[in-house]
């Protein structure tokens, strides 16, 4: 069977928060396929449900062919999971976390070198350090490692790169690449937009419901209008100025830019440049430039979100 | 927040933030290695670095909280040696892991940092309700702030930081984990504090939130190891992104 | 001032919103208050007395009716020999014994003398001085009143000797008083409680508070396998407690082991299981490891300490606190060590308490091993 996962309408309370409201989508075998979203979305709610963690109100789901709810102990010898925000031991070393991971398993390190090696030579030489004592990144390797250690048929990582240095995310997302080039089934969390175009599909997920499920190109080629990018040293003058310009459909800061949308659909793109530019001037802001820019995941994230017009606190 | 004329008792030629080859160690050990740098009044500067790097001690020692053990630095026009109690009084702060209380209502916690500033009870009224209905929050001004979405309590902590109208505001990774309409609403609030005169100084080590700042500086080893606009920079580097830039700064060749 | 004023309100706002924190607050007081004036009670009521009276005359009559209407006593037996007085001590059904010598009524007539003694069971050191005090000064009034009697018959011109009662006490279990003995198997109830309950508790909520349950939970470990490798260090390590505290009890304090040291170690082991079985239970139902250690602390130290007999008598205490204390393990335990120990008894008189204690066991491993989720919630 090709799918992995299959999600069918899940949904999750705690107490009065629904945290997940009727979710569901599918992931192939040997996909690379991230949960896109902030904090409160529902992605740890979500991936606990998939390893047998938490029960769901109502909804099914499968992994491996096993239900997540019925076939728990057949589930959690083929899974390998690893938990939001570092869930080893900080007083044990590195070697004897990896060595507790695996005999919970019934395996040894040794037995299992060939899986892990890519991973843990990098963290070979601090073999002896006491968990607690390795920076971020090392620790995120490290708990991969445990999570790999049994050789998992299928991987869910949960937020793996949050509060990681730039340099650790990325190698970090190397080595799942690699991962997935050998055939593993990887379902990843997090809440770094631009990740999200290092994943083969993706699903973008906001208050507990599902806002695209799609390879990330398939995403961004769905943007329904062109998309400007607005330079000027006066960034938040010009920011205020469009709000009350009569042709905004959305604006909003991007980086050093701002990002604008316009309400006419079928107006040249070139004709919209001239007259934001013209508005601009007219309210005093100089040295404007306006291009044509392409779309990115956060883009549609925030044009699928809600009303970018009232960007203003109240319709939250 | 309206943005309100901040007294200024610092003229526009004295920064705000001045620091010259400050130095912190602990034991052997140096988190902050002669760092100097300075940041404008009005200005939103970035201070960026992995974590680790020297940020947050760098921030303790500007905030009044911890003393360097060497170098200089004044904030707000007093100086951090042997003026931190000035300092404190004159700054706000808002930090990612803490800013509110959680099980007090809204109003509580404005009531609660008025009084630790020694606003006056009509000023600390007269404040928190402008600021509750400019954020759209005064139906639930009574209703503990743990019940309120994140996005909301960050919101509202930054202006209950802003309350009795600070010369410099520190904030801490203040957009960690929100979604990216909020973060921007966010930014949104910090681009009109400043507006305004207030100088903001926001850590984060989400690089591509460098890109909303006027000037940044990041930091890797204790060091400063680049300072400036972040179109400059990039432009300088031949690096497309901050982010780019970071991963060069932190792995040289 | 405005500012202290705001940190002061805001301390009692947080206090007032804190469902624990209040309960500790107002309950503790009142528990305090309740422990102290009622359970802490060095006076003793309700001494079960034995008579052993082989000839009973009318001077025996005389001063068994006193013991009884003397309130303090109840009179639990009457034998006629001193050799029946052994079971009743052993079981302690009685705690003290008058033994009236043959022919005392006519030695106390005839002769300068009668004898009598007084057999006080000193296992409790404090409690033994004061059951002697007590059936002392029972006899002196006596004396005292047959002094005067005396007196009239002298007026009467009958010649009468005046009688000297010499009673001879005995304190049994405990001949030399010492309180260390009295205080040794207390004393390895209460190290036994902390390994295995408060310690247990506060190493099943770490895990959870460091995160890393989540990672065994979704492993194919099975719940007892979690709390069987989690919690069996501690068993094996309150065992070597209680050998080495009753190694420094035999051999420093010089305290008696009058009974069998195997079966010692095995209620010993039984008491361990249950304690394990409490700090899995408090752990359950919570994540913090504070709220455990206190969990553990008033749920389980704080009974053993004040309710099992180790320092307060049990029998002193109101009903309702001895009905409490009967379902604390820790009561039990002491109990049986103190027998044990002390006074070298075996099975057979503490097979009621070995079943209570047992039983006890057994529901609350119940208990524990279904309180284990094998799902976060």
């Amino acid at each position: 069977m090709s799918t992995s996962v299959a999600v069918d309408n899940l949904v999750k309370h705690f107490g009065t928060t629904k945290a997940l409201d009727g979710v569901s989508f599918e992931v192939e075998r040997g996909e690379l396929f991230g949960l896109i979203g902030p904090d409160g979305a529902g992605k740890t709610t979500l991936l606990r449900i998939l390893v047998t963690l938490l029960l769901p109100q109502s909804g099914h789901a499968t992994v491996l062919g096993n239900d997540v709810v019925t076939d728990m102990w057949a589930l959690r010898q083929r899974v390998g999971y690893m938990a939001g925000r570092f869930s080893l031991y900080p007083d044990l070393s590195v070697e004897e976390n990896l060595q507790f991971f695996a005999s919970v398993f019934g395996t040894t390190i040794e037995h299992e070198h060939d899986r892990i090696a890519p991973i843990y030579s990098q963290l070979e030489p601090f073999k002896g350090r006491r968990a607690a004592a390795l920076s971020g990144g090392m620790k995120q390797k490290l708990a991969l490692c445990c999570a790999l250690v049994h050789r998992p048929e299928i991987l869910f990582l949960d937020e793996p790169t949050t509060g990681v240095d730039a340099v650790s995310r990325r190698e970090f997302w190397d080595l799942l690449d690699g991962l997935t080039r050998e055939g593993l089934t990887t379902i990843v969390s997090t809440p770094y937009m631009d990740e999200a175009t290092r994943c083969h599909r993706v699903a973008l997920i906001q208050r507990g419901r599902l806002l695209a499920v799609d390879t990330p190109a398939s995403i961004v080629a769905a943007f329904d209008r062109p998309l400007f990018g607005i330079k000027t040293p006066n960034r938040y003058d010009a920011l205020r100025a469009l709000r009350e310009y009569e042709r905004v459909h959305s604006i909003y800061p991007f980086g050093e830019q701002l990002h604008y949308t316009d309400k006419d659909l079928d107006r040249e793109p070139r004709a919209i440049q001239r007259e934001v530019a013209e508005f601009l001037r007219s309210r005093g802001i100089e040295q404007v430039s306006v291009d044509t820019i392409e779309p990115s995941i956060e883009d549609s994230f925030i044009a699928r979100m809600g009303t970018p017009e009232t960007m203003r606190g109240d319709a939250a | 927040m309206t943005p309100e004329p901040v007294s200024a008792a610092a003229s526009a030629k004295t920064d705000a933030i001045e620091a010259k080859d400050l130095t912190r160690t602990f034991g052997g050990f140096t988190a902050v290695d002669h760092i100097t740098f300075s940041v404008r009044v009005g200005e939103v500067f970035g201070f960026l670095g992995a974590n680790g790097a020297g940020k947050t001690t760098a921030i303790r020692m500007l905030t009044g909280l911890l003393t360097p053990s060497g170098g200089s630095a004044r904030v707000a026009g007093h100086d951090v040696y042997t003026e931190s109690e000035a300092i404190k009084r004159n700054i706000g702060y808002m930090s990612q892991q803490f800013s509110l209380y959680e099980d007090l209502t809204a109003r509580e916690n404005i009531r609660l940092y008025g009084g630790i500033y020694d606003l006056s009870r009509a000023q600390i009224r007269e404040r928190g309700d402008r600021m509750l209905e400019q954020l759209g929050l005064s139906a639930v001004g009574n209703r503990p702030v743990r019940d309120l979405p994140l996005g909301w309590r960050q919101k509202l902590a930054f202006s209950v930081a802003l309350l009795h109208r600070p010369r410099v505001v520190f904030l801490d990774e203040p957009t960690s984990g929100v979604d990216p309409i909020t973060r921007r609403q966010f930014w949104e609030s910090i681009y009109e504090t400043a507006s305004s005169g207030t100088t903001v100084l926001v850590t984060t080590h989400y690089m591509d939130e460098a890109e909303y700042c006027d000037r940044i500086s990041i930091m890797v080893a204790g060091k400063i190891a680049a300072m400036g606009t972040p179109a400059d920079l990039k432009h300088d580097r031949g690096v497309a992104s901050i982010d780019d830039l970071f991963v060069q700064l932190a792995r040289p060749a | 001032m405005s500012a202290l004023r705001g940190l002061l309100r805001k301390e009692i706002v947080h206090i007032r919103r804190d469902p624990r924190t209040l309960t500790v607050l107002i309950a503790l007081p009142v528990v305090q208050v309740v422990l102290f004036g009622y359970a802490i009670r060095t006076d003793v009521t309700n001494v079960r007395l034995a008579i052993v009276d082989p000839m009973p005359d009318h001077a025996t009559l005389d001063l068994r009716n006193r013991f009884a209407a003397a309130g303090v006593f109840r009179i639990v037996a009457v034998v006629p020999r001193t050799e029946n007085l052994e079971p009743l001590f052993q079981t302690g059904a009685a705690q003290q014994a008058v033994v009236f010598e043959p022919d005392f009524g006519d030695h106390l007539e005839n002769t300068p003398s009668a004898r009598l003694q007084i057999i006080t069971d000193a296992t409790d050191p404090n409690t033994g001085a004061l059951l002697d005090a007590y059936a002392s000064s029972v006899i002196d009034v006596w004396q005292r009143e047959l002094a005067s009697r005396d007196v009239v018959s002298a007026l009467r011109r009958t010649p009468r000797t005046r009688v000297v009662i010499v009673p001879q006490t005995r304190m049994r279990f405990n001949p030399t008083r010492e309180s260390s003995n009295l205080f040794v198997p207390g004393l390895m109830a209460f190290v036994l409680t902390i390994i295995s309950s408060l310690m247990t508790a506060i190493s099943l909520t770490r895990e959870k508070e460091t995160g890393t349950m989540e990672s065994l939970l979704v492993s194919p470990l099975k719940p007892w396998q979690i709390i069987v490798g989690k919690v069996a260090p501690y068993l094996v390590i309150g065992f070597i407690s209680v050998v080495t505290i009753l190694l420094e009890a035999l051999l420093l304090f010089r305290v008696p082991l009058r009974g069998n040291v195997l079966l010692l170690l095995a209620e010993g082991g039984l008491f361990i299981l249950t304690s394990l079985s409490l700090g899995i239970l408090v752990s359950a139902r919570t994540s913090s490891q504070r709220v455990a250690m206190i969990g553990a602390l008033v749920g389980t130290l704080l009974p053993n300490v004040l309710l099992s007999g180790f320092i307060f008598p049990v029998e002193s205490m109101p009903a309702v606190l001895q009905a409490f204390a009967f379902v604390i393990p820790g009561r039990w335990f002491v109990e049986i060590a103190r027998g044990i120990m002390l006074k070298g008894v075996g099975l057979d008189y503490l097979w009621q308490a070995t079943l209570i204690l047992g039983v006890t066991t057994l529901l609350l491993l119940a208990a524990s091993t279904r309180s284990f989720k094998t799902r976060l919630e």
